[in-house]
């Protein structure tokens, strides 16, 4: 039987500011609540191709795994917990405010 | 202060003019990212896990007043209003927008400062004793030699794409405060009868596979100095592994050949070359050490300094803690502790730079040094202006006395900046500093230095500190291994893992544990942590760290 695939979500940093971004819906968002969550393997891996290709806008386009919880994606790995969020020492980035709109 | 001639002034102005064209095509879609990254990476520009950062080279830690008033500027305009100062005396910018970085970079060039070769497979910036010049100990100044180095590894032809990075360290005195036992290349200046000559040191090294550097030339002639580097890093470029990135430092190079057959390699390099180094460099190395001409000390009464220490308890704590000895009369070496209880190691704000900067102007002959623990020196100050000092460090944050002492820790970025790393460390360097200014034990505990590293690759030097803290990814959840005995001084050593790891939540009380235990089984007050350490050994220290496990035994 194959694996059960792990929902992911797409993501990478902006070219120009470097902030972490995801794939929602609509294009890309700073706010991971507002990613498209992926459920099917191919569809992520075309989705995934779809996106590389932006390289105008993005680098380093990956598919990340999280948990759906009721419909929000949310990070499994406190690495992508810390990228979803910004630094700690510091209410820096993502936590300014202003700074969750639509990129 | 190394004056830059037209040549260099001229260099900068065409490497920032590329880099701005580079940048340009990056951001046009010209340029892939793939085709960009190593243009940026030559440039001091990394992406990090939430924004791009700049690393900025800071040549052996020196600078003036009106650089560090530059970086200050720089950080207001182009920044968060802050700089993080590192153990490789550099400073890094951890919010830069990558169509700002051009404008920095000139802004940089106007005050002699950039950012080449901060990163990337190339010999990275030169760092030594930031006592430089000043030290009480010292038998040269290293500084010239420094500069000699950084002119003739700068776009070196020959090793812009060497195995893995090259890191050279130099010091002027037999106290090693410049850790260079575990650099690449480590350079101690000695005097043997009256002449100088240099002790040449290789394959030291920390990360994954930690080591010390072993004697490669116990008394280099000092014409001999840039002919030899070449002939080493030479041998390095054609021997050192590519086939692996973890075996690719000169350290494996060393390890796996052995000490005597790269020597003998070195020396048929070195008789090959020496004929084409036809003495211009030592030309230019007489017209560098002119520039790092001492200044001009001042005769004063130290009376107001002892007249603060008999009447101020807070300026004698921190004149106990946070001067140094030296060599001119009347005069001491401050540092100025970037490290306040409960705030991020090696941050300064904008503000701070420029008070720095001022300080120095007015009272310590316009120079100023990062150290490679992350802190800031003025290297030149009467004792009779320390008062003054004091009182203008203290209203801006940085007054604090503990240089030396268990809250003054080197961390590096960790995960809340590092893209390599695998758990944070700022967090941890924030609460264990902030626990025992709790505990107001930390005098009473005196030397003890904590490094801690967010991933193996160990730019918190963590092997090397007394109590060593990796931070580790294991299962998804952070956790720190700590290690104990290192030193980073001459008599370096590579510290003892003390058993399994903590958890986030679990390292400051075992940090707790160990530091008590210590105090119960120090000899006498004036025993340090790491002679404690030494003279019982590792012990009686895991029985503190993991109480458990010896009930359990017990029973």
């Amino acid at each position: 039987m194959p694996k059960p695939f792990t929902p992911k979500v797409i993501t990478a940093n902006a070219l120009l500011e470097g902030d972490v971004i995801y794939m929602s819906a609509t294009g890309w968002t700073r706010d991971l609540a507002r990613a498209d969550i992926l459920t099917d393997e191919a569809d992520a891996d075309l989705r995934l191709i779809e996106a590389a290709a932006q390289t105008d806008k993005v680098v380093g386009v990956y598919l990340a795994d999280i948990k759906d919880e009721n419909g929000v994606p949310t990070p499994v790995h406190f690495r992508e917990d810390f990228r979803a969020r910004g630094p700690s020492n510091y209410a820096h980035g993502k936590q300014e405010a202003g700074k969750q709109e639509q990129f | 202060m190394y004056h830059y001639t037209d040549f260099d002034g001229a260099f900068l102005k065409e490497r920032n003019a590329q880099f701005r064209a580079q940048v340009e095509r990056r951001i046009d879609g010209s340029l892939t990212e793939d085709e960009f990254k190593p243009l940026r990476l030559m440039n001091g520009l990394y992406l990090q896990l939430h924004a791009y950062m700049l690393r900025v080279a800071i040549p052996y830690g020196t600078l003036n007043g009106r650089q560090m008033t530059r970086l200050a500027d720089i950080a207001d305009k182009w920044d968060k209003g802050y700089g993080h100062f590192t153990t490789r005396q550099n400073i890094q910018y951890n919010w830069p927008e990558l169509r700002d970085v051009p404008d920095m970079l000139d802004a940089l060039a106007e005050v002699n400062m950039h950012a080449i070769q901060t990163s990337g497979n190339t010999i990275r910036n030169v760092t030594a004793d930031h006592f430089a010049g000043a030290a009480a100990d010292e038998v040269a100044d290293p500084r010239p030699i420094a500069e000699l180095i950084r002119q003739w590894s700068t776009d070196h032809p020959e090793f812009q794409f060497l195995p893995r990075k090259f890191k050279v360290a130099v010091t002027g005195s037999e106290n090693d405060r410049a850790v260079i036992k575990a650099h690449d290349i480590g350079i101690q200046i000695v005097a043997r009868d009256g002449v100088i000559g240099y002790k040449i040191i290789i394959g030291g090294g920390l990360g994954r596979t930690p080591m010390i550097g072993k004697v490669l030339h116990d008394f280099l002639p000092q014409e001999d100095l840039l002919p030899y580097l070449e002939a080493i890093v030479s041998v390095y470029n054609l021997l050192g592994r590519r086939d692996n990135k973890y075996k690719a430092r000169i350290k494996i190079t060393v390890h796996e050949n052995g000490i005597e057959d790269i020597r003998a390699r070195v020396d048929e390099r070195f008789a090959l070359i020496k004929p084409l180094f036809t003495g211009i460099d030592q030309q230019t190395l007489a017209r560098i050490e002119a520039d790092f001409a001492a200044p001009d000390f001042k005769t004063a009464s130290e009376a107001p300094y002892h007249h603060a220490r008999q009447h101020d308890p807070l300026f004698r704590s921190w004149s106990d803690t946070n001067l140094a000895k030296h060599k001119a009369p009347g005069y001491a070496i401050v540092s100025i502790s970037i490290k306040a209880h409960g705030k991020t190691p090696g941050d300064a704000t904008s503000y701070q730079m420029r008070l720095m900067a001022s300080l120095a102007k007015r009272y310590g002959h316009d120079e100023l040094r990062i150290s490679h623990e992350q802190n800031v020196i003025l290297p030149h100050v009467h004792k009779e202006d320390l008062p003054a000092v004091y009182a203008a460090l203290k209203a801006a944050g940085l007054g604090t006395a503990n240089i030396g002492l268990i809250s003054d820790i080197i961390a590096c970025p960790g995960m809340d900046y590092c893209a390599l790393a695998t758990a944070r460390s700022i967090p941890i360097a924030q609460d264990i500093a902030t626990r025992f200014d709790e505990l107001k034990l930390e005098h009473d505990v005196g030397p003890l230095k904590i490094k801690i590293s967010g991933c193996i690759n160990a730019c918190g030097h963590h092997h090397v500190g007394h109590i060593g803290i990796l931070g580790l990814d294991r299962a998804g959840v952070e956790n720190y291994q700590i290690t104990l005995g290192g030193d980073g001084t001459q008599d370096a050593t590579i510290g003892e893992r003390a058993g399994p790891g903590f958890s986030a939540d679990e390292i400051i009380p075992a940090v707790e544990r160990l530091v008590l235990a210590y105090l119960n089984l120090r000899a006498e007050p004036a025993e340090t942590f790491l002679q404690t350490y030494t003279r019982l050994g590792l012990a009686p220290f895991k029985s503190a760290l993991y109480p458990e496990t010896q009930t359990a035994t017990a029973a």
